[in-house]
C-alpha cells in the first residue's frame, strides 16, 4: 500500500500532497515538513530509500523518493510494495506528466495541481497501484480532457446547468 | 431564469480561478496569510451563489488551500453540492476536494450515499470512474455497507477501466465492512483470470494485500497464483505474486519446494532488477521456511548470495541498499553463506551513504563468530571515533553491544576484554545510550561470576574518575554508567582491593550533582562498602581504621540527607542513623561487622524479563471478578449499548467507545503516575522515570573545574586492544597444543579429523579465556511455556481474518436497499430464487463430480441471467436520460429486487460451491494428484482440474529445459515422499549435465538444435523449440522455416498462409549469435513416432556479397515428446495399476553402468517421467501423454542389468516409448 504521495520543491513548498490515510491538516503539514527535512539533507548520489519519518507510519513504512531538478517526488509506502517498483512508478508518473504538460516544469505543477491530481488518480487509487502503463494513463487523461472540453462548449451556451 | 444564468456567467469572469489564486499567493510572499484569508472570504461569497460553475471554481481553489494546510472542512456541504453536479468537469472537482478532505468524521458524508450510487451506475464510464476514485479515499463503514453491492456489480462491468477500479476499491470496502469479504470473494477470485491485464493486476493487488495480513486463509489460491506466476509477463503482477508467495511459504513448506524452481528460472532470465530482487527475496523466504525440513538447498542459497553480491557491488546505491537488506534476511538462517562475504560488508561500513552503513551494521550482527568478534568490534570502535553525527554513533554503540551480547554472550571468549570495551565506550560524550552500557555492565557482572573481580576493579577506577564522565553537562546520558559502577562496587565489594578508597570516591561532594536515582544507588552502596570495610578491619587490634570509616560516613552523608530527591534523602538518613549507632558501638569496642554485613547478605539473581508474566494464576483465582461491588448500573449500561442502538449508529458507537477507552486509560495512567511520584513509599521501577537534577542545596558546593583538554582516557585502564593481542597469542598457543594432540588422534581415527583439516580454526575449537558460568535468568515455577504476547489487538486487518473456503450461508449476502419490498419480481426470477437454496442443499450431499456439473450449469444460467439483466438495464438507461430522477428511482428498485435473487443468491452460491470443491482439492496445493479422481481413467469431469495441473507442470518443465545445465532434476515434487527421494538422490554424486536438445541439421553457416514438448493448452499440439546458431562470420537474415506436412502432423501457419508457405523466423543472427524460435505443430495420433522433412532458407550477408542458402532437415517427433511430466502419488498410482485397464510390456537393458539415481534422472529428464516411489534399487515412475494416456514404469536394477516393466492404456505408444528409452541408454 502507498500511504502518501508528496511532491515538494527544493525549499519544501508542497506542490501536491495526497494522503491515503486521514490526517488533520496540521499533521499533514508536519509530515510534509518532516519528510522534506529527511529527504533534502541527503546527497544526490546516495540511495533513494529511507526509513519512514516518525509521523507517518513509523518503522513499517519506507520513503522512496526521486529528485528531479527542483522537485522531490516522495512516495511513502509499506512493506508490500517493491522498492524498485515504486522507483519505476515515480519515473512513469514523471514521464506521464512530461507528456501531458509537454516538458513539464515546476510551474506546471504549481498552476495545475488539479490536473496533476487527475493524472495521479489514473495511476494510484486509494493507495494501490491502478495502472503502470504510461500510454493507458495518457489515454484516460486525454479522454477526460476531451470530456471537459466538450462540456465547456455546452457551457458557453448555458442550458443544462441546473 | 436565463437572466440569472447570464449574470452568473458574467460574475464568473471576474472571479479568481485557481491560477489567479496561485499567482496571487506568489505575489504576496510577505503577507501570504493575510492574502489567503481575504481569498477565503471571497471563496465563501462564491460558495453562496447558485451558479454551480462558480461553486466548482471556489471548491477547486479550496482544494489548493487545503494542500497548503488550511482547514476547509467548513465547506464540506458545498463540496457535496459540486460532487452532485451533472457535469463531469465539476463532478471531478467535487470528488477531488472530497477525497482530499473528507474522512470518517465528516458528517455530510452520509448525504452522499445516493449521489455516489447514482454516479456508480452512470452510463458515462468516466463519471463512474471519478466516483470510484473519490470513494476509495473517503469510504466509511456506512458507505461501504450501503455501496458494497453496487461496487460488486461493477466488478463485472463491460469496460475494463471500470472493472479494474471496482476491483481495487473492494479492498477498501473489505477493510471498512469486513462482512462483505465472503460474499464478494468468489467474484474477486474470478477477476484473477480477467482477460484485461489491468483488471487482473488489480485483482492480484487486492488479494495480495488481503493475504499479506491473513495468509493462511488464502493458501487455497496458491495453485491459481502459481499458474499466474508462470504465465504472466507483467512485471508488476509478478512482483506482487512473488511477494505474496513470500508470505505464504512459511505456512506451507510444500509450496516453497515447488517455487524454488520457477523462481530460480526467473532469477536467471529476467532483466528487470525489481523482479530479480523480489525473486531473490522470496527464494530467501522459501529457504527460511524450508530450513528445517530440507537440509540441502545450498545451490539456491549460493545463487541468491551471488546475485545479492552483484547488487551490493553495483555502483547504484539503491541496489546496494536492497542487496544488503536482503542479505540480512539470509543471514538469519544461513549465516555461513553470508559470512564468506564479510569483506564486502565491512567495505560497506565505509560507504558515504548512512542508510547503507546502517544496513551493513545490521549484517555484521550475524557475521560475528568467536573467532572474529574482537576484530570486528575493534573496527567498529574505530568507526565510533570517526563518526560525525551522534545518531550514527549511537547506532554504532548499540550495535556493538548487540553484537557482543547476542545469544547470551555466545561469542565472547574473554569477558575482561568486553568489560574494557564497555569502559571505553563510556568515553563517548553526549550519547543517549548510557543506560544501555550500564545495563550491560550490570548484566555481565552479575551473570559471569568469574569476571566480578576484574569488573569491580574497573568500576572502582570509573568511580574514582567519575568527574571525567559527568563533565560539566549533567544531562549527559553517560553518567548512567556510574549507576552500574556504584552498584557493582557495592554488591561485590569483597573483590575490592581498597574498599576504603572507593568508599571515599563515592561520597565526594560532587556526587550530589548526579541525577537522583544514581545518588540513591551511591548512598545505598556506600553502606555496603562500609560493611565490607568493617569486616576487613574486624580482626585487627587497632580499631582506628574502622572508626575513621564511620566518621567519614557521618561527615559526608548529611549532604545527601538534604537531597531534594526523596529516595536519596530517605536512604541517606536511614544509613546515617545506622552508622551513628554503629559508631557508638565501636567506641564501646563491640564487634559489629558481622551484623552489619548480614544486612546485605544474600545473592541477587537476575530475573527473566518475562518472568512476571509467566507466573501461573493460582487455581480458584478469578482475575476478572469484581473485588468490590461493580459501580452503579447506569454506568455499565453506557459501556455496553444494546444491539438496537448499535444498529442505528454503529459508527458513532464504535469510534466513541474506543476513544473513551483510550482517554480513560490515559487519564488513569496519568493519575497513577502522579500518585506514585508523590508516594514516598513507592520505589520507582525504572531508574529514568523520575529524574531530579538540580537540588536546591547544591549551589554552595564547590565545583572543581576539570581540564577537559586531557584525553578522556580513564587512567590505569587496560585498553581493549591489548586484549586483542593477548587473545591472539593465547589462541596461537592453544592451537599449537591442539595440533599436537590432533596428530595423535589422527593416527587413531582418520575420519574424525576432517573438521580440523578443513578450516584454520572452527568455532568449537576456541575455548573461552576463563571459565564462564553464565547464570541463567530466573523464572517462576510452573511457568507457562506459551509465548503469544505480541499481537496488536487494534489491527484493522484482524477483522478480515475470515475463512474464505467455507461455503456461503444464506445469511451472508451483501445488503441491498430494501426500502421498497413490494417491487415486482418476474416469475422466473422468483422461481429461481426459491430453487437455488434447495439446490445448494442437495449439492452438499452429492458427489463432487456432480457439483461440478451443477456449477457449470449455474454459471451458464447466471450468465444468461446477466445478459437479460443488461438488456433490462439498457432499456432503463434510455429512460433515465429523459427523466433522470424517476428513472433512477425505478432503476434502484430494480436493483434492489434483482440482486438478492438472481445476482446474489445465484451467482454467489455458484462460485462458492466452486470454492468448496477447490478447498478440498486445493487446500494442499501439491496434493491434488493424490486424489483418486485425477487418476481414474473414466473420469472425464475433472479434466478441467487436470488441465490446470498439467499446464503448470508443463511450464515448469519447459523452464527446466531452458536451463540446460540443470543438475538435479526435481521429480514431480510428490509431496511427502519427495523430501526423502530428493534427500537420497542428492546425497549421492551429482548428475552430469543433460540436455534434451538434439541436433536438427548443420552446415558451415548455421547449426540448428531442437526439442519437442507437448503443448499444455491443447491435447493435439506440440511445440518445437529450435535454437539457431550462426557459425559463420556473416550476418544471417530472412530465415524461413518450412516443413512438409504429413496427414498426421502439420505446422501451424498464420491465418491466410497457404499450406506450403514457410514461417519467417522472427529474428536475424549476427555472427556467432544463437537464438531460439518456437513452432507449433498440430498432431492427430500420438501413438507413433514420426519424421517430417523440412527446409530452412536464409540469406547470408557479408561485407561484399549476400547469398541465398538453404539447409534441409528432418524433424523427429518421438513418442516421448508427447509425454508430459506429471506427478503422481503412490496410492493413486497403486489404484491405477489395480484398475486393470492398462496393458503391460517390458524391456531389459544390459550393461548399464551408471548409478541408479542417474538412470532415474535420465528417464525423468529425457522421457518426461516423474518418480512416484523409490525403494533401494527399484522405482516406480509415472507420466502422461498430452492426450491423457497413463504410462507407468517399474524400474529395477541389479548388476548392470535394468529391467523395466511398463504399463499403459495404449500399447503401441508404450512400445514406442520403451524403444526410445532403450535408445537413450544405448547411446551412453
Amino acid at each position: 500500500m502507498i500511504k502518501a504521495i508528496l511532491i515538494f520543491n527544493n525549499h519544501g513548498k508542497p506542490r501536491l500532497s495526497k494522503f491515503y490515510e486521514h490526517y488533520t491538516e496540521d499533521t499533514e503539514q508536519q509530515i510534509i515538513r518532516e519528510t522534506f527535512h529527511l529527504v533534502s539533507k541527503r546527497d544526490e548520489n546516495i540511495c533513494n530509500f529511507l526509513e519512514g519519518g516518525l509521523l507517518i507510519g513509523g518503522s513499517e513504512n519506507k520513503l522512496i523518493y526521486r529528485h528531479y531538478a527542483t522537485l522531490y517526488f516522495v512516495f511513502c509506502v509499506d512493506s508490500s510494495e517493491s522498492e524498485l517498483g515504486i522507483l519505476d512508478l515515480i519515473q512513469v508518473f514523471v514521464e506521464t506528466l512530461d507528456k501531458c504538460f509537454e516538458n513539464v516544469c515546476e510551474l506546471d505543477l504549481i498552476f495545475h495541481m488539479d490536473k496533476v491530481h487527475n493524472i495521479l488518480a489514473e495511476m494510484v487509487m486509494g493507495g494501490m497501484v491502478l495502472e503502470t502503463n504510461m500510454s493507458e494513463i495518457i489515454t484516460q487523461a486525454e479522454a477526460h480532457n476531451k470530456m471537459e472540453k466538450s462540456e465547456t462548449f455546452i457551457f458557453q451556451c448555458p442550458r443544462q446547468d441546473r | 431564469m436565463a437572466l440569472k444564468i447570464v449574470k452568473g456567467s458574467i460574475d464568473r469572469m471576474f472571479d479568481k480561478n485557481l491560477q489567479d489564486l496561485v499567482r496571487g499567493i506568489r505575489n504576496h510572499k510577505e503577507d501570504e496569510a493575510k492574502y489567503i484569508s481575504t481569498c477565503i472570504d471571497e471563496i465563501k461569497q462564491e460558495l453562496k451563489q447558485d451558479n454551480i460553475a462558480v461553486k466548482a471554481n471556489a471548491v477547486c481553489k479550496l482544494t489548493y488551500l487545503q494542500m497548503l494546510g488550511y482547514d476547509v472542512s467548513w465547506a464540506a456541504f458545498n463540496i457535496v453540492e459540486v460532487m452532485s453536479s451533472s457535469k463531469f468537469t465539476y463532478k471531478r472537482i467535487g470528488y477531488l476536494a472530497a477525497s482530499q478532505c473528507f474522512h470518517e468524521g465528516t458528517d455530510v458524508i452520509m448525504l452522499t450515499t445516493n449521489q455516489i450510487r447514482k454516479d456508480l451506475s452512470s452510463p458515462n464510464q468516466y463519471d463512474t470512474g471519478v466516483a470510484l476514485t473519490g470513494l476509495s479515499c473517503f469510504v466509511t463503514p456506512d458507505l461501504a455497507r450501503d455501496l458494497a453491492n453496487d461496487i460488486m456489480t461493477l466488478m463485472s462491468h463491460t469496460k475494463p477501466y471500470i472493472r479494474k477500479k471496482a476491483v481495487l476499491i473492494m479492498y477498501k470496502v473489505f477493510l471498512k465492512y469486513p462482512e462483505s469479504l465472503r460474499p464478494a470473494f468468489p467474484r474477486l477470485k474470478e477477476k484473477l483470470e480477467d482477460p484485461d491485464p489491468g483488471v487482473q493486476s488489480a485483482a492480484v493487488n487486492v488479494i495480495c494485500e488481503l493475504a499479506r495480513r491473513n495468509p493462511k486463509n488464502y493458501l487455497s489460491l496458491a495453485p491459481l497464483f502459481f499458474k499466474l506466476m508462470t504465465s504472466s509477463t507483467n512485471n508488476w503482477v509478478l512482483i506482487k505474486i512473488i511477494k505474496l508467495f513470500g508470505a505464504l511459504t512459511p505456512l506451507e513448506p510444500r509450496l516453497g519446494k515447488k517455487l524454488i524452481e520457477p523462481l530460480t528460472n526467473l532469477i536467471h532470465s529476467t532483466s528487470a532488477m525489481s523482479l530479480l530482487y523480489e525473486c531473490v527475496n522470496t527464494v530467501i523466504a522459501v529457504l527460511i521456511s524450508l530450513s528445517s525440513g530440507m537440509p540441502n538447498h545450498s545451490a539456491s542459497i549460493q545463487l541468491c548470495v551471488q546475485k545479492l553480491r552483484i547488487l551490493i557491488e553495483d555502483s547504484d546505491q539503491n541496489l546496494k541498499y536492497l542487496g544488503l537488506l536482503a542479505m540480512s534476511k539470509i543471514l538469519k538462517t544461513h549465516p555461513k553463506s553470508v559470512q564468506s562475504h564479510k569483506d564486502l560488508i565491512l567495505q560497506c561500513l565505509d560507504d558515504k551513504d548512512e542508510s547503507i552503513r546502517l544496513r551493513a551494521l545490521d549484517l555484521l550482527y550475524g557475521m560475528v563468530s568467536k573467532k572474529n568478534l574482537m576484530e570486528i568490534v575493534k573496527k567498529l570502535m574505530l568507526h565510533v571515533d570517526k563518526a560525525e553525527g551522534t545518531t550514527y554513533r549511537d547506532e554504532l554503540l548499540t550495535k556493538i553491544i548487540d553484537i557482543c551480547s547476542q545469544s547470551n554472550y555466545q561469542y565472547i571468549t574473554n569477558f575482561e576484554w568486553y568489560i574494557s570495551i564497555l569502559v571505553e565506550l563510556t568515553r563517548l560524550e553526549g550519547t543517549r545510550h548510557g543506560h544501555l552500557i550500564a545495563s550491560q555492565m550490570l548484566d555481565v557482572a552479575i551473570r559471569v561470576k568469574a569476571i566480578r573481580g576484574f569488573a569491580v576493579a574497573q568500576m572502582a577506577t570509573l568511580l574514582d574518575n567519575a568527574h571525567l564522565l559527568t563533565g560539566n553537562t549533567q544531562r549527559n546520558g553517560i553518567c548512567e554508567v556510574l549507576y552500574a559502577a556504584a552498584w557493582i562496587c557495592g554488591e561485590f565489594s569483597e573483590h575490592l582491593e581498597d574498599p576504603m578508597q572507593t568508599l571515599e570516591a563515592m561520597l565526594r561532594p560532587k556526587v550530589a550533582t548526579l541525577p537522583g536515582h544514581i545518588q540513591a544507588v551511591y548512598v545505598q552502596n556506600a553502606a555496603k562498602l562500609f560493611a565490607t570495610v568493617l569486616q576487613k578491619h574486624e580482626g585487627e587490634t587497632d580499631s582506628q581504621a574502622a572508626q575513621e570509616t564511620s566518621q567519614l560516613l557521618i561527615d559526608r552523608l548529611p549532604l545527601f540527607v538534604q537531597s531534594a530527591n526523596l529516595e536519596v534523602q530517605e536512604r541517606a538518613s536511614c544509613i546515617l542513623q545506622l552508622v551513628k549507632y554503629i559508631q557508638k558501638l565501636q567506641q564501646k569496642n563491640v564487634e559489629v561487622a558481622e551484623e552489619v554485613t548480614a544486612l546485605f547478605a544474600g545473592e541477587l539473581n537476575p530475573v527473566a524479563p518475562k518472568a512476571q508474566k509467566k507466573v501461573p494464576i493460582p487455581e480458584g483465582l478469578d482475575l476478572d471478578a469484581w473485588i468490590n461491588e461493580p459501580p452503579s448500573e447506569s454506568e455499565s449500561e453506557d459501556e455496553k449499548p444494546k444491539v438496537v442502538f448499535a444498529k442505528e449508529e454503529p459508527k458513532h458507537y464504535r469510534s466513541r467507545h474506543t476513544e473513551v477507552d483510550e482517554k480513560e486509560l490515559a487519564r488513569r495512567r496519568e493519575v497513577r503516575k502522579q500518585e506514585q511520584a508523590n508516594n514516598p513509599f513507592y520505589i520507582k521501577a525504572s531508574p529514568s522515570s523520575q529524574k531530579v537534577y538540580d537540588a536546591p542545596g547544591v549551589e554552595h558546593i564547590p565545583v572543581v573545574q576539570i581540564d577537559l583538554s586531557v584525553p578522556l582516557k580513564v587512567p590505569g585502564m587496560p585498553m581493549s586492544d591489548q586484549y586483542l593481542k593477548l587473545e591472539e597469542e593465547r589462541r596461537q598457543k592453544e592451537k599449537a597444543e591442539r595440533k599436537k594432540k590432533e596428530k595423535k588422534k589422527k593416527r587413531e581415527k582418520r575420519g574424525k579429523g576432517r573438521k580440523a583439516d578443513s578450516g584454520p580454526e572452527s568455532e568449537e575449537d576456541i575455548t573461552p579465556a576463563h571459565q564462564v558460568d553464565i547464570v541463567t535468568e530466573e523464572m517462576p515455577e510452573n511457568a507457562l511455556p506459551s509465548d503469544d504476547d505480541d499481537k496488536d489487538p487494534n489491527d484493522p486487518h484482524k477483522a478480515l481474518d475470515i475463512d474464505l473456503d467455507k461455503p456461503l450461508a444464506d445469511s451472508e449476502k451483501l445488503p441491498v436497499r430494501t426500502h421498497r419490498p413490494e417491487v415486482l419480481k418476474s416469475p422466473a426470477e422468483d422461481r429461481d430464487s426459491k430453487s437455488v437454496p434447495q439446490e445448494t442443499k442437495k449439492k452438499s450431499s452429492k458427489e463432487k463430480k456432480e457439483k461440478k456439473k451443477d456449477k457449470e450449469k449455474d454459471r451458464k444460467r447466471s450468465k444468461e441471467e446477466k445478459k437479460k439483466k443488461k438488456k433490462h438495464k439498457e432499456v432503463e438507461e434510455e429512460l433515465l436520460e429523459s427523466q433522470p430522477e424517476e428513472a433512477v428511482q425505478s432503476e434502484e428498485t430494480k436493483e434492489a429486487a434483482a440482486p438478492p435473487t438472481s445476482t446474489s443468491a445465484e451467482e454467489v452460491t455458484a462460485p462458492s460451491s466452486a470454492a468448496a470443491v477447490d478447498t478440498s482439492s486445493a487446500a494442499a496445493p501439491e496434493s491434488e494428484p493424490d486424489e483418486p479422481k485425477d487418476t481414474e481413467p473414466e473420469d472425464t469431469k475433472s479434466s478441467k482440474h487436470k488441465k490446470k495441473k498439467q499446464k503448470k507442470e508443463k511450464e515448469e518443465k519447459e523452464k527446466k529445459k531452458k536451463k540446460r545445465h540443470h543438475h538435479h532434476h526435481h521429480h514431480g515434487d510428490a509431496g511427502g515422499e519427495d523430501s526423502v527421494q530428493n534427500g537420497t538422490v542428492e546425497e549421492e554424486e551429482p548428475l552430469p549435465p543433460m540436455s534434451n536438445y538434439s541436433l536438427l541439421a548443420e552446415n558451415s553457416y548455421i547449426k540448428m538444435v531442437y526439442d519437442i514438448q507437448g503443448n499444455h493448452q491443447d491435447e493435439s499440439k506440440v511445440v518445437v523449440s529450435v535454437i539457431f546458431e550462426n557459425k559463420s562470420d556473416s550476418f544471417l537474415k530472412s530465415m524461413e522455416f518450412n516443413v512438409l506436412d504429413s496427414l498426421n502432423s502439420k505446422l501451424q501457419r498464420p491465418e491466410g498462409a497457404g499450406p506450403h508457405d514457410g514461417l519467417t523466423v522472427p529474428f536475424q543472427l549476427p555472427p556467432g549469435v544463437s537464438n531460439e524460435a518456437r513452432f507449433v505443430f498440430s498432431v492427430q495420433s500420438i501413438v507413433m513416432p514420426q519424421k517430417l522433412k523440412g527446409t530452412l532458407t536464409f540469406i547470408v550477408k557479408s561485407d561484399e556479397s549476400s547469398t541465398h542458402e538453404k539447409l534441409d532437415f528432418k524433424l523427429h517427433f518421438t513418442c516421448t515428446s508427447y509425454l508430459i511430466t506429471t506427478p503422481c502419488y503412490s496410492d493413486a498410482y497403486a489404484k491405477l495399476l489395480e484398475s486393470g485397464d492398462l496393458k503391460g510390456s517390458s524391456l531389459r537393458l544390459e550393461g548399464i553402468n551408471m548409478p541408479f539415481h542417474h538412470l532415474l534422472a535420465r528417464i525423468c529428464f529425457h522421457h518426461h517421467f516423474s518418480v512416484v516411489e523409490r525403494i533401494d534399487s527399484c522405482a516406480s515412475m509415472y507420466s502422461r501423454s498430452i492426450q491423457g494416456h497413463h504410462v507407468c514404469l517399474l524400474v529395477k536394477t541389479s548388476d548392470q542389468t535394468v529391467s523395466i516393466d511398463a504399463k499403459c492404456d495404449e500399447p503401441s505408444l508404450l512400445g514406442n516409448v520403451l524403444d526410445e528409452i532403450k535408445q537413450t541408454f544405448s547411446k551412453c
